[in-house]
């Protein structure tokens, strides 16, 4: 065990360089070699470890190899037969030896890692249980003790470990927020897995499903927002406060018959597609079209509702909503006017 | 008509050739296609269900269509030569594993044009392939056609097990072996275990499908996870079922090259046999974020990573055998050459994955795509082109153009090298794969459009070496025997390409590199060890072509078993399985004639044998 540490201990400066080069690869709030939080953290330090021994290993054999070609080539005039050498049991024994101890320096921390990794907080009184359900493709977080549920942006509280438990209600989808935590499968029934990250840092991270579950899974996206307590406390009342409905009557009454045959608005409507509480308060609609009123990474909110309810099939091919316009016999009119009520449905 | 009814082991070398390089290009073109795709965000060159079909064929089609019939050319033009034998054990069964392969490669591509292909992934994880997720018969063609296929690698398997074990010439031990030999001999026993088990799983996958089974539906009490098991326990073991011949060819062409026998030759068969046996207990490394628990994952990192060692041990011998050697840059070296660093880094991004925390983060990101691309092109492939122009003069009597060859060398390789060394950047900066596009200012797009760019110029290397092997067909046969001058083994003491007969006389097999032992004790050839006598040779039949045949009408008998035709006779026909006990009927009918028939073969007399 000493030994390791030592041989660990030498590699260090060589890690250190390379943790900051490899710092400025990505964005923020995406890149995995940027952490966020402790559980990328834990990652991001096993990874740095494996590159350094990784690159030491890639270094002796690139510099073996380019003595042997230049030292060793046949040359016009060389007629004699090279001696035959059958083997070197000294050379071989090193070269047994020596994989084995960097197997070793790396196979410790890993282990150490995966029980921690494998510390779940799902008893901890302090932590925030989040039940996560991957749909195609759209995902659904659940905050079992305070009896809110939302979709595509999960608003967590800084600091604080969040427990969740993931499943799927169709296909396997793969839960990840590179920047805050490895990635980790929904599993139907029977199946269901455990996990917890925190983000001390408050700010916005992006989420992807990393599991091939249709055509759309690429767009299969969501976003981590991490806020204050006082913010994230207050954003739990005002999500279970009633509903807001249209003004006007008309749209009201469409909104009614169309849309909340699947989805849910505060105590209306069922949840059966993305609850749309407060959507207007989201980072993105469907979870790619980014809200962005200066248009560097997206379009402003009404835009992209309209775009989203115009042909939701054309954003997100194969999604199993139906197209307000074909299926549900709303006017473009209709269409505008809930996405207006819709993009001014914010939460205080 | 020569070549449906051939059962010389040197023509279904040639035919495993030419079907497998079919394949391979299918399968590139798809690679391109995706590639294009992927050139810039929100490309929309292809839509989302195409692209999944692309990505779930193409890696079907690489993995089991593709490499899979090149390395099963190379071992069968070349394992009966180098152990001094006439010819593989089974020459029927040989031949009837390349016809149930061909023609279940067929009907898995038929989906193409047979109303979608399928699109699960080559991984096909339930319940995505399940009939409520993936609707049309694509998923069947896969279940249908790789089971077909898998049939003839499973005979292939079988057969090299038995011409090594009992065909070998008098005075070759197992220690005297070339190392192509043992490669080969230990991956058929790979194949022996590890095919059974995706057989089984393909059946199961089936009856879910089209019996309405649920051993996988988790509404009816299945368990989707089960099929991930029961995949990657085979899934595992095939990527050494591929890689371990490249290995093989490896340790061949070095030591030509080099002028000096292979280093630690005893060490290079034991790291076989150990890979070998640990790639049987690592599956669950492809699972770590399946939620198997830190028990399971613990375990499973740390075996993974041992696989390192045995690994290492090849690629320093490898270096040694050069080290004090005289090495020629010809084709075949040139590629052997390049191999081992290649090899290395997909190798060392295996052990940085083998980290289960680690591995949260890396798995199903372009950070995998790059490690087994690494691995499977820029090892097997790279292996495959070494051995193909290092054997091409013994198989077809004329040698590749050595400058075509360069030219291909280094256009793939710096190819190769662009498309897939940026992949494991767009991994760690947070790009999953299998996505059909991805949106804008995510630092994505420049490293997307250098490998798309690299993905071309590798394409223009594979041109090349088309270019080459149709040149190369226009020139006389005059290969030497030895072309190389510095062969080692059996097959360079012979004519190229050789007679029927392969050996007038079996050799007598006094050492390691039993040819070159003869040269360097200033003998021209090798001292037979029987007198000239009549040889026996089995008969031509189309029985192996007939009987694939019948399987694949019963299997597309099988597949639209359920369908409603817009013709009556049709859907008679398919509803009462007409059409599958018709193929079936076929392929029995054949198996009685077979038994029914005894062939005794045919002779070739001494007389005939000193006319030549
Ligand atoms: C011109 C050469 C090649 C190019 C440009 C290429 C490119 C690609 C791309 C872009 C993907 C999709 C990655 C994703 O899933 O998101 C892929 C997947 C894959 N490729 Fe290749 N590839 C090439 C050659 C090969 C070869 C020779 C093999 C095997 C012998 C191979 C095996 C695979 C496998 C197994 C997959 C995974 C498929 C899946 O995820 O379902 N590729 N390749
Ligand atoms: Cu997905």
């Amino acid at each position: 065990m000493m030994k390791t540490w030592q041989a660990g201990k030498r590699l260090l400066p060589m890690t250190a360089t390379l943790g900051l080069i490899l710092a400025g690869c990505g964005r923020e709030d995406l890149s995995v070699l940027r952490p966020q939080g402790p559980a990328a953290e834990s990652s991001f330090d096993l990874m740095k470890l494996a590159i350094t021994i990784m690159i030491v290993v890639l270094l002796i054999v690139f510099s073996i190899a380019a003595y042997v070609l230049i030292r060793f080539r046949r040359k016009p005039e060389q007629r004699e037969i090279p001696e035959q050498v059958e083997g070197n049991f000294k050379l071989e024994v090193l070269w047994t030896v020596i994989p084995l101890i960097l197997v070793v320096v790396l196979a410790v921390p890993t282990v150490k890692a995966v029980f921690a990794a494998g510390n779940d907080h799902s008893d901890d009184k302090n932590a925030i249980k989040v039940k996560v359900t991957g749909h195609q493709y759209w995902w659904e977080f659940e905050y079992t003790d305070y009896g809110v549920k939302t979709a595509q942006d999960l608003v967590i509280p800084a600091g604080k470990d969040i427990a969740f438990e993931l499943s799927t209600a169709d296909v396997l989808h793969s839960f990840w927020v590179p920047s805050l935590a490895g990635k980790m499968d929904t599993n139907p029934d029977g199946t269901i897995n455990r996990f917890s990250f925190s983000a001390p840092n408050e700010g916005v991270y992006r989420g992807k499903c990393a599991e091939l579950c249709g055509p759309s899974h690429g767009f299969m996206e969501f976003k981590v927002k991490s806020v204050s307590d006082a913010e994230f406390e207050q954003w739990l009342a005002s999500m279970k406060s009633p509903a807001v409905l249209p003004e006007d009557p008309e749209i009201a009454a469409k909104f009614k018959s169309a849309c909340l045959q699947c989805h849910a608005v505060g105590d209306q409507g069922i949840a059966m597609g993305p609850d749309l509480t407060g959507i207007g308060s989201r980072e993105s609609v469907a979870g790619i079209l980014l809200n962005d009123d200066t248009g560097v990474d997206g379009a402003p909110i009404l835009d992209n509702l309209k775009t989203w309810l115009h042909d939701p099939q054309g954003v997100k091919p194969g999604n199993k909503m139906p197209d307000p316009k074909k299926d549900l016999g709303l006017t473009d009119e209709e269409i505008d006017g809930i996405a207006e009520y819709l993009a001014g449905y914010t939460l205080d | 008509m020569d070549w449906i009814t051939t059962v010389d082991h040197k023509k279904i070398a040639i035919l495993y050739l030419w079907a497998g390089g079919l394949f391979f290009g299918i399968g590139g073109l798809e690679a391109i296609l995706i590639r294009i795709q992927l050139i810039k965000p929100m490309n929309t060159f292809l839509d989302a269900q195409t692209f999944n079909e692309l990505i779930t064929m193409h890696g079907t089609t690489m993995i089991f269509l593709g490499v899979m019939p090149v390395i099963f050319a190379l071992m069968n033009a070349v394992i009966p030569l180098q152990i001094g034998a006439r010819d593989v054990a089974f020459p029927f069964l040989n031949a009837l594993g390349f016809w149930t392969f061909l023609f279940g490669g067929i009907l898995l591509n038929l989906s193409w044009i047979m109303g979608g292909a399928p699109d699960a992934g080559w991984t096909s994880y339930t319940p995505l392939s399940t009939t409520t997720y993936s609707a049309t018969h694509g998923v069947d063609f896969y279940t249908i056609g790789l089971q077909i296929a898998g049939l003839g690698t499973l005979i292939g398997g079988i057969n090299f097990l038995a011409t090594i074990i009992t065909m070998r010439a008098p005075g070759m031990s197992y220690m005297r072996m070339p190392m192509f030999a043992w490669t080969t001999f230990i991956t058929s026993a790979i194949i022996l275990f590890a095919f059974p088990a995706i057989t089984v799983g393909l059946v199961l996958l089936t009856f879910d499908r089209i019996l309405g089974a649920n051993f996988f539906e988790v509404g009816g009490g299945g368990n989707p996870v089960l099929w991930q098991h029961i995949f990657w326990i085979f899934g595992h073991p095939e990527v050494y079922i591929l890689i371990l011949p490249a290995f093989g060819i490896i340790s061949e062409v070095i030591p030509t090259f080099a002028r000096k026998r292979l280093f630690g030759y005893s060490s290079m068969v034991f790291a076989t046999i150990l890979i070998a046996f640990l790639g049987f207990m690592v599956w669950a490394h492809h699972m770590f974020t399946t939620g198997l628990g830190p028990v399971a994952n613990a375990l499973f990192s740390v075996s993974t990573m041992l696989i390192a060692v045995p690994t290492g041990i090849k690629i320093f011998n490898w270096l040694f055998t050069m080290w004090g050697g005289q090495v020629r840059f010809t084709t075949p070296n040139l590629f052997a050459v390049g191999f081992i660093p290649t090899f290395t880094m997909g190798g060392v991004t295996g052990v940085m994955l083998a980290s289960a925390p680690a591995d949260f983060q890396f798995h199903d990101t372009y950070f995998v795509v790059a490690h087994f691309h690494y691995v499977i092109v820029g090892g097997l492939v790279l292996g495959l082109f070494a051995g193909l122009h290092y054997w091409w003069p013994k198989m077809f009597g004329r040698m590749l153009d050595e400058g075509l060859g360069k030219w291909t060398f280094w256009t793939f390789i710096i190819g190769f090298h662009m498309t897939f060394f940026v992949q494991h950047f767009l991994g760690l900066m947070g790009m999953q794969r299998r996505v059909f596009t991805y949106l804008p200012n995510q630092q994505f797009d420049l490293l997307n459009l250098i490998s798309t760019i690299g993905a071309g110029l590798m394409g223009v290397g594979m041109l090349f070496f088309l270019a080459n092997i149709f040149l190369t067909s226009r020139k006389p046969a005059d290969a030497a025997d030895d072309p190389w001058e510095d062969g080692r083994t059996l097959e360079w003491t012979i004519p190229s390409p050789p007679p029927e007969y392969n050996f007038k006389q079996t050799p007598l097999v006094r050492g390691i590199d039993a040819f070159w032992k003869e040269k360097t004790a200033g003998h021209k050839g090798m001292t037979p060890s029987e007198p000239v006598g009549s040889i026996h040779m089995p008969s031509a039949t189309i029985l192996p072509f007939l009987m694939s045949v019948g399987i694949f009408i019963a299997g597309l008998g099988f597949m639209f078993s359920r369908d409603t035709f817009s013709s009556e006779a049709l859907s008679f026909l398919f509803n009462n399985y007409i059409v599958t006990g018709l193929g079936l009927l076929i392929t029995f009918g054949s198996m009685l004639m077979r038994s029914l028939y005894d062939d005794h073969g045919w002779h070739i007399e001494p007389e005939e044998l000193e006319g030549r």
